[in-house]
């Protein structure tokens, strides 16, 4: 232990890289990174939760295109969705003299546009199969007491469907917090951003990158107690009784 | 096996130690083309580029001929070393550790960099006022981000991309109020583009050398000491003429 803590201040003793200056953009990069997963994540949900419903309705136009969303979003890569809002819009004609392009110009809202779009796609699928999986009975025995639709989705269907899809989902924010890396090659100084700045000044990818990589895995176990917690609460009904 | 090594070394030593300076009539200089606008060859094949015109210009100036001698970059000094050719000009960078191995000239050039700016743009000279609240792009990691951040990362929005492409398409799209490019590249992306509306503001920036280095210098022998000076003095002369400026403006001008 005592050669442990003497090998730790020998490290810190010649450390110039973790100066005020990059703690700042790792600061700065680690708040970007929080705002920008925390709002896709908030919106995409908002999004998935009537998209997840209307995708198990029974009639081919509504259903058909939330499929081809849901299809487009996770059959292609989020980089290239990325790089298609950013950048490909910008060759739409005359989209500068537009109100769109108040949102478009900053690199910000484009990111923040791509990741909620994927991310809602993958949550409509997740919510669509857990209500999918309601159990029969459920359903027969809410109409047998003449439930209307609406009041069945309300009071049976969804909550038991959100508990279901509670791990799934909280895999979900995970992936989308490391997906949120790539926001760095559309100039987001995002954690990955403050990391390949590091590394670009300082030429120490191991120092700039593991740094990053610890800041990262506290943000994900963060995420994991959060969801353990949720699921001890919510999913407190299917543990065996003591 | 060691007496063969021993002699080896003292035959190469006995050469070493008795191989004289000599005068050179004709000078020949290794370079690795093509790295435009430096070393090229026009569409009829023919060398050129500032290094070829400036390489010229110092041999008309010493009275001497030169002779160009196409050569791989990971060859080049390896070939001055075995007497392919005398001297290198490519485009080759001052450091310490190419100077254990060879003898370099004064810097003859630094590549400079450039603030490109929209044609109707209203920041007319660069500096931390004009520059205040802009969005200026730079590539990651090169020496104009270093530049960049440190002399007006307080004032800007820094931009920073991985190639010098989505740099450009954002310049064009109009995210960017300014880019901060290595010449060259800024000439032929955004100067010399078919709908491209740009121009330089301010100078050709090379200092400080803190950030861009010490600049390309001719590569000699390190024996070859009488020659490396003779350049340095047609080097000197052509700057005071202004046949140095005249070949640099050639290539180097902010005019379209």
């Amino acid at each position: 232990m005592e050669q442990l803590s003497a090998w730790f201040t020998n490290l810190l003793a010649d450390n110039t890289i973790f100066n005020a200056q990059t703690l700042e953009y790792y600061a700065e990069g680690l708040a970007t990174t929080v705002q920008l997963v925390f709002l896709s994540l908030v919106i995409g949900l908002v999004m998935a939760v009537p998209l997840a419903i209307a995708r198990g309705s029974r009639r081919k136009w509504i259903k058909m295109p939330i499929f081809f969303y849901t299809y487009v979003f996770r059959g292609t890569p989020l980089l290239i969705q990325l790089y298609i809002i950013y950048y490909g819009v910008v060759f739409i004609d005359g989209i500068q003299d537009t109100w769109l392009w108040l949102i478009l110009e900053e690199p910000f809202y484009p990111a923040l546009i791509a990741f909620t779009l994927n991310t809602a796609a993958y949550t409509t699928e997740i919510f669509h199969g857990a209500i999918k999986a309601t159990s029969k009975g459920e359903i027969e025995a809410a109409r047998a007491y003449g439930m209307s639709r609406g009041l069945m989705m309300r009071r049976i269907i969804l909550p038991s469907a959100f508990r279901r899809a509670l791990p799934a989902y909280g895999n979900e924010v995970i992936f989308m917090l490391h997906a949120s890396a790539i926001a760095s090659v559309v100039t987001i100084m995002d954690l990955t951003g403050a990391a390949r700045l590091v590394y670009a000044r300082y030429y120490a990818p191991f120092d700039a990158f593991l740094f990053v990589a610890l800041l990262y895995l506290c943000l994900t176990f963060a995420i994991l107690y959060l969801f353990r917690y949720l699921e001890k609460r919510m999913l407190a009904h299917l543990k065996p009784q003591s | 096996m060691n007496k063969l090594l021993t002699v080896t070394l003292l035959s190469a030593a006995l050469i070493a130690g008795t191989a004289q300076a000599r005068d050179y009539d004709t000078v020949r200089f290794g370079v690795d083309v093509p790295y435009e606008p430096m070393e090229y060859r026009t569409p009829e094949g023919e060398l050129t580029g500032f290094d070829i015109e400036l390489g010229n210009a110092l041999c008309a100036e010493m009275g001497i001929e030169c002779e160009w001698i196409v050569q791989g970059w990971d060859g080049i000094i390896p070939g001055l070393m075995s007497r392919k050719y005398d001297a290198i000009m490519s485009s080759m960078t001052i450091n310490e550790e190419r100077r254990e191995q060879v003898l370099f000239s004064d810097p003859y050039f630094t590549p400079p960099s450039a603030w490109f700016v929209p044609s109707d743009s209203n920041i007319d000279m660069p500096a931390k006022e004009t520059l205040e609240g802009k969005n200026i792009g730079v590539q990651r990691g090169t020496l104009q981000d270093n530049y960049v951040s440190d002399m007006y990362g307080d004032v800007a929005d820094i931009n920073r991309y991985a190639t010098a492409d989505d740099m450009v398409l954002d310049m064009e799209a109009g995210r960017l109020d300014a880019v901060f490019l290595d010449f060259p590249v800024g000439k032929s992306t955004l100067l010399d583009s078919e709908d491209g509306n740009y121009k330089v503001v301010g100078s050709m920036i090379t200092e400080p050398k803190s950030y861009f280095g010490d600049g390309f210098g001719i590569a000699f022998r390190k024996r070859d000491e009488d020659l490396a000076s003779k350049f340095n003095e047609a080097l000197a002369t052509l700057k005071e003429n202004g046949t140095y400026d005249q070949i640099f403006n050639k290539y180097f001008s902010n005019r379209k």
